[in-house]
């Protein structure tokens, strides 16, 4: 038996509408800002791969481009089952709605394997700056800037990816409760907004960081 | 004892420490960060006491070096992002706008509060820098030197500013959706005091702004414990790529903290005129176009850093522009007054000081944006005088106007008037006393962050550090008979100014939700008649 | 709140977006130089907008939102765009002092 629990209202709000169409507001504006904030790091690498096209378009060779485009396949999919499962919370199939968070989930926690095992392979290749990186081609100063650069935008993405991935299991959690319901299912499609945007950004990355020198 | 009057407000209704500490109350967090943002004052304000001290004598006599080098980083770092920054947007917006939009609260009382609390936070850092030995870089944390050669605690103080920019990013956030969509029946946009259209110009600012300072201060930390060389040109890096990403933040903040100012010198001065102020949508677009604008001139701190020529006849350009909607906004507060029934009250009077010496400031603005100009200015003490008029002759004056303004709302008291008057006209002779003569020393060639001097310099700094005294002695006027009001201050009715705007609709303090009943407003903001009196 | 939109149009979208993936990953295997670099970009670009069209409903949403995400796009352009024209005009003129 499905329960359609409105959420309780919150005192500064006067109906259910106004306090989701500020919460959903409140995400885009946010989600703009995190623009501001990766953007700063895409900035850093634009100078210096115009300054150093050379050099970036070898070091970029360097990364895996099969795990590259396989994991980008993955998050891709992440958000189909994302939208999917905030249509199933809009339609009501609760079932649905649960395991298509979790499969989120797992394509988020796959992300994040893959990632690592890129991450272990650079390592062995002795491509991690300060830790170990001894470059085998021309420019190894230009070189350990893009990997930094590398480490840092990819770092930092995997970090969302984790946030991300430990609010889809809360919201998980109370998709098993049947918290949401075709009258409130807000917080499923912020979590998708979120999701979708920590996709877009590797949309962007991945391009720029293994594409650019070609293959 | 009760803290004012004889009605339940926001202010007696739940006493004790959870009462406050755990509030969502968006009028008691602004008073929390009322009381943290003058202890970040104080801590600025000595520091500029103990430079001034040290600049009365050519030799660096008072201080070594190094400790004046820390002195002007935390006297910088503390008044920007503890108490400019956060100042009228955290207190006083926190406490108005949801009252002058008719709402119960703001749109995200929670986040409120978390604002407040890693605002706390990044204090502490701060704090504790201090405590173990502070840092020298300047607040502009220029590399390569706070990167690769300072031996201060960089690190912690840049950890201190990453943590409370996500305050500011989360204030400015809860403004936005709040404007948009929790204003009361009848209440459009171009019904809005400007007051609120500052802040929402303010807020578009700290969302789209901050994040990039929160980015370009972890990439500095990552390089000075790293040490790959993003900014370092030894290793390839580039150490004005720092200031560009810097500067990108930096001076829409400057904007940050003037905007604000603007939107409560627009109240003070339809109040005290009792008359609309004069243009209010070019007023409205003005704000927006400030902040629109402001994104576009950063390139004028760089000069002569080793920007490109051509990228600095454009930011030059840029600047020029971004002056007209400001000299707008002071042709409209004139215009406002004229014909209008002024009486000077104490509020009136930090706003007309705000005109005055914003305008003056603003002016050298322009000299500064001239390039040629530019190139015997940069780094000099004519820097420090410009910027000082606008945050301290006119943020400063703006903060304390509303503060006075206001007051009689927030705590149901009123000032002793004549105190304030007072304390208004000490401030701004102590100001110019103070300031002035920077603008002379810059021009004759004093640099910037330097202690010791030619001689030939002295006469000018005496006088200068004079008037820091007297100015020293204004600020702490108002902390007195603030204090003292909260006890013994007349009891304020509603309404003590007769003003126009729903905030005033309602008691002093307001009750803890705001209104009885949400208002209807069916009227322009500022509907004042100049035959009506003022008073109680 | 908009109506459902019909589950068919995401895998459409899903579809579409791993066939962009495919002419991104095999131009790379082309010398295309700058080119290239523009032909990523745009088809990143387009992968993001039907993202934030379809996936993130911004197609059927108000227009407020629509401003937020733009505003977050557009602020990106003026910080690339004044950074950019310092690094790519160091070698134009030369400053007297």
């Amino acid at each position: 038996m499905v329960s359609e629990r409105e959420p309780a209202l919150a005192y500064q709000f006067d109906d259910a509408n106004q306090q989701r169409e500020a919460a959903t507001l409140g995400m885009w504006i946010f989600l703009a800002t995190e623009v501001m904030f990766f953007g700063a790091l895409f900035l850093g690498f634009s100078v210096y791969r115009a300054a150093y096209a050379e050099a970036f378009a070898e070091a970029s060779r360097h990364t895996d481009l099969l795990l590259g485009s396989f994991n980008t396949v993955v998050l891709l999919t992440s958000s189909l089952t994302m939208a999917l499962a905030v249509h199933a919370a809009q339609t009501g199939r609760q079932k649905s709605l649960f395991t298509l968070l979790l499969l989120t989930m797992l394509l988020g926690v796959v992300f994040l394997g893959i990632k690592g095992m890129e991450y272990y392979e650079e390592y062995v290749k002795r491509l991690v700056p300060v830790l170990n990186f001894t470059y085998p081609g021309n420019h190894p100063q230009q070189a350990e800037l893009y990997f930094y650069l590398y480490f840092a935008m990819t770092g930092l993405h995997a970090l969302h990816i984790f946030v991300g991935i430990s609010v889809l299991a809360v919201i998980a959690f109370l998709a098993w409760r049947r918290r949401f319901s075709p009258a409130y299912y807000t917080p499923v499609e912020l979590t998708g907004l979120y999701w979708h945007f920590v996709d877009i950004v590797w949309v962007f990355l991945f391009p720029l960081l293994y594409l650019i020198g070609g293959r | 004892m009760n803290k004012a009057g004889l009605h339940h407000n926001y202010l007696t209704n739940d006493s004790g420490w959870k009462a406050w500490l755990l509030t969502t109350d968006h009028k008691r967090i602004g008073v929390l960060y009322m009381g943290s943002i003058l202890v970040f004052f104080l801590l600025g304000a000595a520091a500029a006491a103990i430079i001034r001290v040290e600049l009365l004598t050519p030799e660096g006599d008072f201080v070594r070096t190094d400790t004046y080098n820390k002195l002007f980083t935390l006297h910088g770092v503390a008044m920007v992002w503890f108490f400019l920054i956060p100042s009228i947007p955290a207190v006083l917006g926190n406490f108005l706008i949801p009252m002058m939009i008719g709402a119960r609260d703001v749109a995200f009382p929670r986040l409120n509060l978390a604002s407040w609390y890693i605002y706390v936070l990044g204090g502490l850092f701060t704090i504790g820098t201090l405590l173990a030995g502070g840092v020298d870089t300047g607040w502009t944390f220029y590399t390569p030197y706070s990167s690769q050669f300072s031996n201060t605690y960089v690190v912690s103080t840049v950890c201190g500013v990453f943590i409370v920019g996500f305050s500011s990013i989360f204030t400015g956030l809860n403004f936005i959706v709040t404007i948009h969509t929790l204003r009361a029946p009848g209440l459009t946009w171009f019904r809005l005091p400007l007051f609120i259209w500052a802040h929402y110009a303010t807020s578009i600012i700290l969302v789209l702004a901050t994040p990039v300072l929160a980015i370009t201060l972890a990439l500095l930390a990552v390089e000075r414990l790293l040490k790959i060389g993003i900014f370092d040109p030894a290793l390839g890096g580039d150490p004005l790529l720092f200031q560009h990403l810097f500067w990108f933040y930096s001076h829409p903040a400057v904007y940050i903290m003037i905007l604000p100012g603007m939107g409560v010198v627009s109240e003070i001065v339809s109040c005290f005129a009792r008359k609309r102020v004069f243009g209010y949508r070019s007023m409205a677009f003005a704000l927006l176009a400030i902040a629109i604008v402001g994104f576009l001139v950063w390139g004028h701190h760089m000069f002569v850093a080793g920007q490109s020529l051509y990228a600095g006849v454009v930011f030059s350009l840029l600047s020029f522009l971004v002056a007209i909607p400001s000299a707008i906004k002071v042709f409209n507060w004139t215009a406002t007054f004229y014909k209008g029934s002024i009486s000077f009250d104490a509020p009136l009077l930090f706003a007309l000081g705000f005109i005055g010496l914003f305008t003056v400031g603003g002016l050298t603005g322009l000299y500064l944006a001239t390039l040629a100009v530019d190139v015997h200015l940069h780094d000099t003490y004519f820097v420090v005088a410009h910027f000082h008029y606008i945050m301290v002759g006119g943020m400063v004056m703006a903060f304390l106007g509303g503060l006075h303004f206001w007051w009689p709302k927030i705590t149901g008291r009123l000032y002793p008037e004549a105190w304030g008057r007072l304390a208004a006209i000490v401030i701004f002779l102590g100001f110019n006393l103070t300031f002035f003569p920077q603008y002379l020393l810059g021009y004759f060639g004093m640099p910037r962050r330097y202690h010791t001097y030619p001689p030939e310099f002295q006469g000018l700094h005496v006088l200068s550090s004079i008037g820091a005294a007297a100015l020293a002695a204004g600020f702490l006027l108002p902390m007195v008979y603030l204090f003292w009001s909260l006890r013994h201050g007349a009891l304020a009715g509603p309404n003590p100014w007769n003003a126009k705007g729903l905030e005033w609709q309602t008691a002093s303090p307001p009750p803890e939700d705001n209104f009885e009943a949400v208002p209807v407003v069916t009227e322009e903001a500022y509907a004042y008649q100049p035959e009506e009196a003022d008073g109680v | 709140m908009h109506q459902p939109v019909a589950a068919k149009i995401y895998y459409r979208v899903w579809m579409v977006l791993l066939l962009l993936l495919a002419v991104t990953i095999g131009s790379a295997f082309f010398q295309l130089g700058a080119l290239g670099v523009a032909l990523n970009l745009a088809i990143a670009a387009a992968k993001a907008l039907l993202i934030t069209l379809f996936f993130m409903h911004l197609r059927y949403s108000k227009r407020l939102n629509w401003l937020a995400a733009g505003a977050g796009f557009f602020w990106l352009i003026i910080l690339f765009s004044l950074t950019l024209s310092d690094y790519l005009t160091r070698g134009w003129l030369f400053a007297p002092w």
